[in-house]
Formats: structure tokens, sequence, C-alpha cells
């Protein structure tokens, strides 16, 4: 017993402690459970459940972005999926266990239509393609007004739960196991799953990637059906936690929002787009709190944005994790950046301070 | 019926054009994707609007002014923003993103959230044909048309519009021929700035003026440019005329047609692109079909 225990701690102490970027993920979620035992105030509460909300999300559009495909309307899988729970759940009554997975497979469907463009266009001309459909798809909301609710959107939705902190540990454990779903899936170094080698291979050079004998057009699917699938389950969540079901989560902006956030964060990263989420969207709540703050709020995250991106272009999650880690030369295993040595090889690790 | 569509069409698609030109000139020669182009067209529409309102000066004034600051604006934004990021693309879309919705946020500090407008540059209208045009809308497609023929004679013609053009081909070889790549990007990027300013000259006392008007028009300027082929000055010229007249026949045709005006041309753009992935206009490379 005791040997397994020190086993453990010896393991976690290798893959853990020793990796800046999996001891900040920890530190992170460690933080997200202990939370709620400080404060429990609906408002920081709403803004902690709203944010993990918006993290699925972002993540979502991330994993499309590591196959290289930019999406400017991902709002369309929110959107949709968070219709669709909607009025499954008014018109039959099933609880949110039911409504939420149904959503997320009505975006899959949605998502498996609007990736057949993307079969054969690219870079720009894909993402221009991908804003269409979110307007398209508004437009039809407004042409069934009975059946949609129009522009006032659906209400009379179940909520998640009565108490406020059963909301916001169900938000957040499906946040966490969704995050780590999409990070494992678009994960290039991993050796169990494949399909982060082969969507990060798409990304870099659809021709070699078929000459190296991958079906590219049935990767790029897969890629926009989890995708699609993850964001319907964050605009399921989302229609039940605020209880309409409305045009405004399908607006091109919102779609934007998507793109500041994981750019903001780190593209291509799935860490990046929750840790960009976790910093911007509380910031921007808690300026709220100022009388001023309603005013200046979006020209101050616009600010920040600018100059983050000006002086750490590839993102903020990126950046810091290029600081704070080195990987060895020898045996590219990655170390403190306060190291001398590698922890594994021993390998001096800064050749060019020693001169 | 008819007559109206034709004119309408003409006016909105002529807007169209030359936003999108100048959308597409600045995409093709520095590969900036300036979600900001609108933006450039809202700041003119505002700046027309306080000099004939604070300034009390003459349109012609209001408008030199407009062009004027307009062009400073987008030259420092190109300078101090864009250029500095210019390899990571998806960063200059959310830089660009991130200026539209500071001048959105200035524009609604500055004066509230409501309509306004800008009273006609000339009033009355003549009967042509049997139909009653106004003024307004044959000076606006008859600007539109003389500066899209200036553009094309600026960039055929003259040795600088050799020099963008050749940047836009291929920016490595143009650099090696002894062009300053740099300089002539800063070009382009006035000259576009200069082109949404003139469509607001052209088209503010026909549009209302509102902090989140960029919107709606740069959705239509981007599927016009996608579906013209990118970088193709002509293919952009083409697509906002296809988009403009689907917009304005959706208008008038289909009743409560106002909400679906952005859809129905959206859905035409995806519909040619999925026949033509290249977009009317664009070069395809051999070797890049899949």
């Amino acid at each position: 017993m005791i040997y397994h225990l020190r086993w453990m701690w010896q393991w976690i102490l290798g893959e853990v402690f020793s990796r800046p970027g999996r001891l900040i993920a920890m530190l992170f979620f460690l933080t997200l459970f202990i939370l709620p035992v400080f404060t429990t105030t609906p408002s920081t509460l709403r803004f902690l459940i709203l944010a993990a909300i918006y993290a699925i999300f972002a993540a979502s559009w991330d994993l499309l972005a590591v196959t290289g495909q930019v999406s400017l309307g991902q709002a369309l899988f929110f959107g949709s999926a968070g219709y669709t729970a909607a009025l499954i759940n008014i018109h039959f009554g099933f609880p949110i266990w039911v409504t939420v997975p149904l959503g997320g497979l009505s975006a899959v469907f949605i998502g498996l239509i609007a990736g057949m463009p993307a079969l054969r266009l690219r870079g720009f001309y894909l993402a221009l393609v991908t804003l269409a459909f979110p307007v398209i798809f508004t437009g039809i909301i407004f042409i069934f007004p009975e059946f949609f609710g129009g522009e006032m959107g659906l209400i009379g939705i179940d909520r998640i739960s009565k108490n406020r902190v059963i909301v916001y540990y169900t938000v957040v454990l499906v946040m966490m196991v969704s995050g780590f779903i999409m990070w494992k899936l678009s994960d290039a170094s991993s050796k169990i799953i494949r399909t982060g080698i082969i969507f990060h291979a798409i990304r870099e050079d659809e021709i070699a990637a078929r000459l190296a004998g991958i079906n590219t057009i049935r990767y790029k699917l897969l890629a926009y059906a989890i995708s699609a699938f993850f964001a319907g389950i964050a605009g399921g969540l989302y229609i039940h936690f605020m209880r309409i079901a409305g045009p405004s989560s399908l607006t091109v902006f919102f779609s934007f929002q998507v793109l500041l956030w994981a750019i903001f964060g780190g593209k291509g990263t799935i860490y990046g787009a929750i840790a960009g989420v976790y910093i911007l969207f509380p910031m921007t709540e808690y300026i709220m709190i100022y009388e001023w703050g309603e005013n200046f709020r979006h020209i101050i995250m616009s600010l920040i944005l600018i100059f983050t991106l000006l002086f750490m272009p590839e993102g903020i999650s990126v950046w810091i994790l290029d600081k704070l880690g080195i990987i060895c030369r020898r045996c590219k295993v990655v170390n403190f950046a306060n190291r001398k040595n590698c922890r594994a090889c021993r390998a001096p690790l800064h050749l060019e301070n020693q001169k | 019926m008819l007559e109206r569509i034709l004119i309408n069409g003409l006016v909105i698609s002529g807007t169209y054009a030359v936003l999108a030109v100048g959308f597409s000139l600045i995409f093709g020669v520095a590969k900036i994707f300036n979600m900001a182009h609108t933006v450039l067209y809202m700041a003119a529409s505002y700046i027309i609007f306080f000099s004939l309102n604070s300034l009390g000066i003459h349109y012609v004034f209001a408008s030199a002014l407009a062009i004027l600051l307009t062009i400073i604006f987008g030259i420092l934004c190109y300078k101090f923003l864009f250029d500095r990021v210019k390899v990571h693309e998806t960063a200059v879309m959310i830089i660009s993103i991130s200026v539209a919705i500071i001048c959105q946020e200035l524009v609604l500090m500055t004066l509230d959230g409501s309509y306004r407008g800008v009273p006609s540059f000339i009033v009355g209208s003549k009967e042509l044909m049997g139909v009653s045009v106004l003024y307004q809308h044959m000076f606006v497609v008859l600007g539109c048309i003389i500066t899209l023929i200036g553009l094309w004679i600026l960039l055929t013609k003259t040795f600088l519009g050799k020099a963008i053009r050749a940047v836009a081909q291929d920016q490595e070889i143009a650099n090696l021929m002894g062009i300053d790549v740099s300089r002539v990007c800063l070009i382009a990027m006035g000259i576009s700035a200069g082109l949404a300013a003139i469509a607001a000259v052209l088209s503010a006392p026909l549009e209302p003026l509102y902090p989140a008007m960029w919107l709606q028009p740069l959705i239509l300027i981007l599927a016009a440019v996608v579906l013209g082929g990118l970088g193709s000055i002509k293919g952009s010229v083409y697509g906002a005329l296809i988009l403009g007249f689907t917009e304005t026949i959706v208008i008038t045709v289909i009743p409560g047609g106002s909400f679906l005006r952005g859809a129905v041309s959206l859905l035409a753009m995806v519909i040619v692109l999925i026949f033509r992935p290249e977009g009317l206009f664009g070069v395809v490379f051999e070797e890049e079909t899949l």
C-alpha cells in the first residue's frame, strides 16, 4: 500500500511537478474546485459558470484551428444546438442530460452539412463560407417566428439545478472532461491516439498528408464533427443556464468573440483557448463592477488584446510556456527554465549563457 | 418595380464595389485581412457628419477632410499595428477586429447609439426614361464608376501601379527588382483607406449612421471579395454587383425581406463557391487542387 502511494507520488513528481504546463493546469483545476468554498455570491458563480461554458466553446473552435481550418461561424453550432435543446426540452420535457447531448448531435449533423464545402475550400475562402452559415440560419429563424420564437427567442426552459453551486460543479466538470478529450485528440505527441498528429499534418501540408496515405477528407470531416459536438454541448449548457434561446447566440459578433478568446490564449493549443477565456472573460466582468466600467470595458479589452498580440503574436499561453519551460536538446524532455541541467539526462541546458 | 430594382441595385452595389475593391487591394498587396476596412468607412461617415453639424463647413470641404483624415488613420493603423504582426495572419485579424470595436465604442460614447443622418449633397430628381431618379442616386453611381476607372488607370498605366501589381504577385522578387516593398504596402493601405472614405462620401446621405454600421457591409464585402476571387480587383467588382443586386431583389420582391437580405446573398455566395472554389476570377494553382 505504502509502496503504491510512494510510487504514485514519484509519478506525480515526475509527470506533473517538473513540467510547468501541467503544474499550472493542475493548480488551475484545483482552484476551480476549491473556489465555491470561499465565495458563493451569485454574481461570482454566474460569471464562473459562463466562463466554463465559453471555455468549452473556445476550445471547440481551437480544435478546428488545429487542422488549419479557421472558422468564422462557430456560433452556428452553438446556436443551433441551443435551439435544438430548447425545442426538445419545451415540447417533450426531456431532462437536461438528454437534451444537451441531443443538441450536440444535432450540431454534428449541421456541422457535417456545413463541412461539405470545406472539402473543396481552404484558407480565407473557407473562413468566409463558414461566416455565411450562421447568417443563413438566422434568416431561417426569422422565416418561422412561431416555431423558433422569432426575435424574442424561446423561453420556459428548465434550469440545470436550483442550487447554483451544483450548477457550477456540473458545468466545470463537463468543461474539464471535454477540454481533456479535445486536448488529447489534438495532442500531436500522443502515442495512443493518432488523430492529433494527423490533424497537425493536415494543417502543415495537406498534399503531403495525402501522400502519406491519410484520408484527409475523412479527417477534416471528423474534426468538423468533434468541434461541432463540443460547441453544441456548450450551446446546450448555455441555454439551460440562461433559460432563453434567442438569435443573439448566432450573431457574427459572437463568432468573432470566440476568435478573440482563442487567439489571445494561443491558436492551435486547446489549453490556450481555455486560458484565454479564463483570463479575458472574468476581466471583462470585473471591470463592470466600477461605474465607469460599463462604457469602457470593450475599449479596455480591445487595448489589452492589441498590446498582447503585438508583443506575443502566438498567444499568451504559448509565450508563458516558452518562458517557463526549456526543452533539453539531448533527450527532448521539458524542464523548468531555471534549472541548470536536464532532469532526465543531466545535460547542461543553457549552453549559450556559459560563455 | 424593375426600374426601382435597377436603380437601387446599382446604388448599393456601387458602394459595395468601391469598398470591396479597397479591401481586395490591401489583401492582395500586403496580405492583410483587414477586418477594420468598413470601420474606415464608418469613420469617414462620422467625420462628414461632425464637420457638417459642428464645424458648419461646406459639403465639399467636409468630404475632403474626411478622406484626408481617414487615409491618415488607415496608414497609422497599418504602420503601428498590422505591419508588426504581418506574419501571423490570425493575429492581424484579431487586431483589426479590436480596432473596429474600439472605434465603435468611441462613437457610442461621444454620441449615443441613436440613428443619425447626413443631408443630401444635391437635392431634387430628374425624369429619366419615364422614371424619376434622385440626383443623389445618380451622383453615387457616377462617383463609383469614376472612382473605379481612376483606380484602374492608376493600377495599369502608371509606374506606381506597376509596382503595386508586382508586389501583389511576388513580394520577394519585387524586392529584388528594387521596389521598396514596405513603402508600396503603405501606399496601398493609403489608397485602400481612401477608397473606403470615398464610398462613405458617396453613400453617407443614403445610409443611416449608427455605431454598429460597420458589421453589415463588412460581411457583404467579404462575401463579394471571396465570390470574385481573393486578390482580383475585377472579381471584387463583379462580386459586389452580384451581391448588391441579389440583396435589392430580395428586399423589393419578398415581403419582410429586409430580415433575409444578408442570408440570401450569402447563400448565393456559398452556392457559387461550391461549384467554383477559387471564386469567379480567382487563380488556382494546379498543384494545390485536391
